[in-house]
Formats: structure tokens, C-alpha cells, sequence
């Protein structure tokens, strides 16, 4: 199994490792609720260092993320980053992923762990000449996401972030780091070169605000956000409007996009099925496959995550259902086991966002 | 709690008679984590050795539960499900079900404390 530059370091926390993306990851240290609570109050610190870093640099750089993902590059200011998705040939998705522009030329990509050889294929098998693709191997990525993620920064790393907004980046030395991340809090992803990895953890652990943070309490503060988790709530046969985030499409500049057959059709006449929030109002917990109904019994969809959130104390999950009954508070049955267990459609996030401006612009 | 007998599956069990009262070890409370929802059987239901009857649902998962031995369920601790910090290695507070045996033999293989306790630590 892959180990990260962080392995030793989780193991002397007594983490509970376990095989993520074919890496040994911490998916928990003191437990997932405490962790959960603590990166929403204070700061959580993530290894997170599995995900795939990418530049793509040359010429025709734009032209090229214009034909691989369906957002508008062209526009994009020097030191913004953007999140995206490479779409397939059929519409659906190889991968969702965060773009920052470093330069007029020069893009950098966070992509998914368990996606990293296939989208790095994807890109090579389409790319032009006068653009080159560079995999950093050689560089670590921590997450620090949490209400006093910027105090810290500044107190341990002397990086005042203030003057950055969400969606931007910063490069400090061979640091870069960017203020965005997977939770919905204020904070940051700093990717670092792997040898520096340990010094950096070790610099922002010794803060009193600071804790680890698993795996598993990444996933249960996502789903509070209505975040779609690859190869779960989306995957190559989802399309960006089924999965509702449109959004990264901005004003529909882009057209030329790899899949845009199906992408732009669904936009006319409205996706076979939408992605929503489900919020269990009967007793239980429903997680991916559950089936989805309508409260006359008829099937409607299936959850794709589901699990139970720290910070609202009740069961939820995100799945794809008939448009039909997309509309929010629309009562549907999840069934669990064999038991039907009474939930509601609700609009997402299921928790507000505090990052420094938080996207309101979901469709 | 010293006669109490323990799975392989880290449930442990009182002999009350022909009855069986069934709980889960700490040694299971602490690798379920934090736990959030507790579905109990129906009283009166059949079980099989081995054949799940209860799920925990921890933050991440659900657990099943197995039975350690072949009877009817004569009775749930309705406690429990708005109680979850009771579900552990006691047998006032901790106990989820009550199953009369129909061949109390079958639990007579199972380990004593120190046994399991030997078997855990082989765990590690």
C-alpha cells in the first residue's frame, strides 16, 4: 500500500489507519464526532496528501481546460482558483477537481486520489502540443480548516492570508497555499514539497488550536455541506446538470467542452433525475444504496452518501431522485434494511458555509 | 460480572436458565466509536445462531449484531435506543436482548473473561 510523507507521524498519533485510494490514511484519531465539532469550533488539520497535484503550463493551456472542463477559463485572474469538473465523452464526469490559475500560462490542479492515474491519461491522451502536464509526486498537501485557520497561519507560519480571499491562492516560498477547502469553514490547503511535509505539521499540530483530523470526519463535514464525493454522488455517467452544480458553468461562455452533447441538452430540457439533500425526519441512519420513495410507494431514487452529522445531530445523505419531487420539504421514505424510514427533500448545503464569502450561487 | 461468556464476535452473555441476556464487550464499544442509533428486534422473533438481530449505526457505519445462540427473543431493552452510552459491558444497563435457549449446549463454547480477554489482546 502507498504511504504519504505523513504515515509516520499518524501512526505515533495512534491514528485508525485504513486503505484509501490505495494509500494507508488516518480516518481517525480521537474520534469522529470530537473531530467533526473541533474543525466546525476551532481547527482541524488534514493529511490530505494522496490527492494528485498538476500543473498544466504552455501556449494553449486555456483552449485546453475549456475543452476539458465545461467552466469558462479564459476569464480567470492570475492567483484565483476555481472548482470544475473533466467531463467525458458522454457528459459525465472523469473527475471533480479544484483549478488555480498561477499565471497567464500556467494553471494548478488538485484532482482526486482515487482518480489520479485516470485523469492523468485523460489529459495526456488529449493534450496539445504546446501544453505540458507536470505531476507533483514530490509534493505533500495539508488541509488546516476551521474558524481560526487564518490566526494560525499567521502565528505559526508568520502567512498573513487576510488580504486573500475564498478562492484564491497565495505562494509563500515553495508553499502554496490556497483558501479553500472540503468542509465549509474558513481555512486552507497548503501544498508543500514532501520534505518539508513533517516540519509543516509538526509546526501547526504544536498550536493550541489545533487537532488532527480523519478521514472519516472529512467525509461526515463534507456531507453537512452537500458536497459531492467522487465515485459516490458523481462519477462518469452523472452529468454536471444531473448533479446540479451548473454553477461551474458560470454564463455558459464555454461550449466547445468534451461532452457538451448532453451537458447543453439537459440544460434545454431539464436531467432525467437531480441530485438533493435528504434529511431523515423518522429515527435511523441511511447511507449509499438506500433506496429512495415516494410516500405513495413508488420508487423515485437511490442516496448515493448518507451518514450522521455532528453539527445537526441527525441523520443525512445526498442522492439522486426524479425531478418530479426535487422541490425542498418534499416528504419521500428511505428504506433501510427492509424498514421505511420517513425523510424529506432539502435544499443544500445542510449547513451554512463560513468561508471568508461563501458561494451563494448554486442552482 | 465474572460469569459472564464472550464471542468471537464481542458479545458477550449471562446465563439466566434456558435464557441467554446478550450485550456487546467494550472491547466492541470502543472499535464501534461513537455510536448514534441502536435498531432493536421485535420481541417474539425467532433467531438463529450466528444470524444478525440487532445494527449499531456509528457516524461511519452500521454494525451488525449476531446472535450467540438459536431462541425466541422474550424481551429488548427499550432503554437503550435514547440511552446509547448504557450499551456496554453491564449487565443492569447494558443488555439488549433476552433469548430463550432452545439448546443451551450452544453456549457452553463459548470463552470466559480471561479467554477473551487473552483473545482481544491478540487483536492488537
Amino acid at each position: 500500500m502507498k504511504t504519504t510523507p505523513l504515515h509516520t507521524i499518524h501512526t505515533d498519533l495512534k491514528a485508525k489507519m485504513a486503505e484509501f485510494a490505495g494509500y494507508d490514511m488516518p480516518i481517525q484519531y480521537e474520534g469522529v464526532i470530537a473531530e467533526h465539532e473541533w474543525t466546525r469550533s476551532s481547527a482541524g488539520l488534514f493529511d490530505v496528501s494522496h490527492m494528485g497535484q498538476v500543473t498544466l503550463q504552455g501556449p494553449g493551456v486555456v483552449e485546453f481546460l475549456e475543452k476539458l472542463t465545461p467552466s469558462s477559463i479564459a476569464p480567470m485572474k492570475e492567483g484565483r482558483a476555481k472548482y470544475t469538473v473533466l467531463t467525458n465523452e458522454d457528459g459525465g464526469m472523469v473527475d471533480d477537481l479544484i483549478i488555480t490559475r498561477k499565471g497567464d500560462q500556467e494553471f494548478f490542479l488538485v484532482i482526486n486520489a482515487g482518480c489520479k492515474d485516470k485523469d492523468i491519461a485523460w489529459m495526456n491522451k488529449h493534450l496539445p502540443s504546446d501544453v505540458t502536464l507536470t505531476h507533483h509526486e514530490d509534493r505533500a498537501l495539508v488541509a488546516l480548516q476551521g474558524p481560526k485557520a487564518e490566526q494560525i497561519v499567521r502565528d505559526v507560519l508568520e502567512i498573513d492570508m487576510a488580504g486573500t480571499p475564498y478562492m484564491a491562492i497565495k505562494e509563500h516560498g515553495p508553499c502554496f497555499v490556497s483558501r479553500l477547502g472540503y468542509t465549509g469553514e474558513d481555512g486552507f490547503e497548503i501544498s508543500v514539497p514532501e520534505g518539508d511535509a513533517e516540519t509543516l505539521w509538526n509546526k501547526l499540530m504544536a498550536h493550541d488550536a489545533v487537532k488532527s483530523v480523519g478521514l472519516a470526519a472529512r467525509d461526515s463535514l463534507r456531507l453537512d455541506m452537500g458536497y459531492p464525493l467522487y465515485g459516490h454522488d458523481i462519477d462518469a455517467t452523472t452529468s454536471p446538470v444531473e448533479a446540479d452544480i451548473v454553477w461551474i458553468m458560470g454564463r455558459q461562455d464555454n461550449k466547445g467542452f468534451i461532452g457538451n452533447e448532453r451537458v447543453l441538452k439537459e440544460l434545454q430540457d431539464g436531467p432525467a433525475r437531480i441530485r438533493v439533500g435528504i434529511e431523515l425526519t423518522g429515527k435511523g441512519v441511511a447511507r449509499e444504496g438506500a433506496e429512495i420513495f415516494s410516500t405513495e410507494g413508488q420508487k423515485i431514487g437511490v442516496l448515493t452518501s448518507g451518514g450522521f452529522s455532528p453539527s445537526l445531530k441527525k441523520a443525512i445523505g445526498q442522492g439522486y431522485i426524479d425531478p418530479l419531487f426535487k422541490k425542498d420539504n418534499t416528504e419521500v421514505v428511505v428504506q433501510v434494511r427492509g424498514r421505511d424510514i420517513a425523510a424529506k427533500v432539502t435544499a443544500l448545503p445542510f449547513v451554512q458555509a463560513r468561508t471568508k464569502a461563501s458561494v451563494k450561487k448554486a442552482a | 460480572m465474572s460469569d459472564m461468556q464472550y464471542t468471537n464476535e464481542h458479545e458477550w452473555l449471562k446465563i439466566d436458565g434456558d435464557t441467554a441476556v446478550v450485550g456487546i464487550t467494550t472491547y466492541a464499544r470502543h472499535a464501534l466509536g461513537d455510536i448514534v442509533f441502536l435498531e432493536l428486534p421485535d420481541v417474539g422473533r425467532k433467531v438463529a445462531k450466528g444470524e444478525d438481530f440487532a445494527v449499531v449505526e456509528s457516524v461511519k457505519a452500521a454494525s451488525e449484531i449476531y446472535a450467540p445462540v438459536t431462541g425466541e427473543i422474550t424481551a429488548i431493552n427499550d432503554n437503550l435506543p435514547d440511552n446509547l452510552d448504557d450499551l456496554k459491558e453491564d449487565l443492569d444497563k447494558g443488555w439488549i436482548v433476552k433469548i430463550k435457549m432452545d439448546n443451551p449446549s450452544e453456549a457452553s463454547e463459548y470463552m470466559d473473561k480471561t479467554a477473551y480477554e487473552t483473545y482481544t489482546a491478540g487483536l492488537e
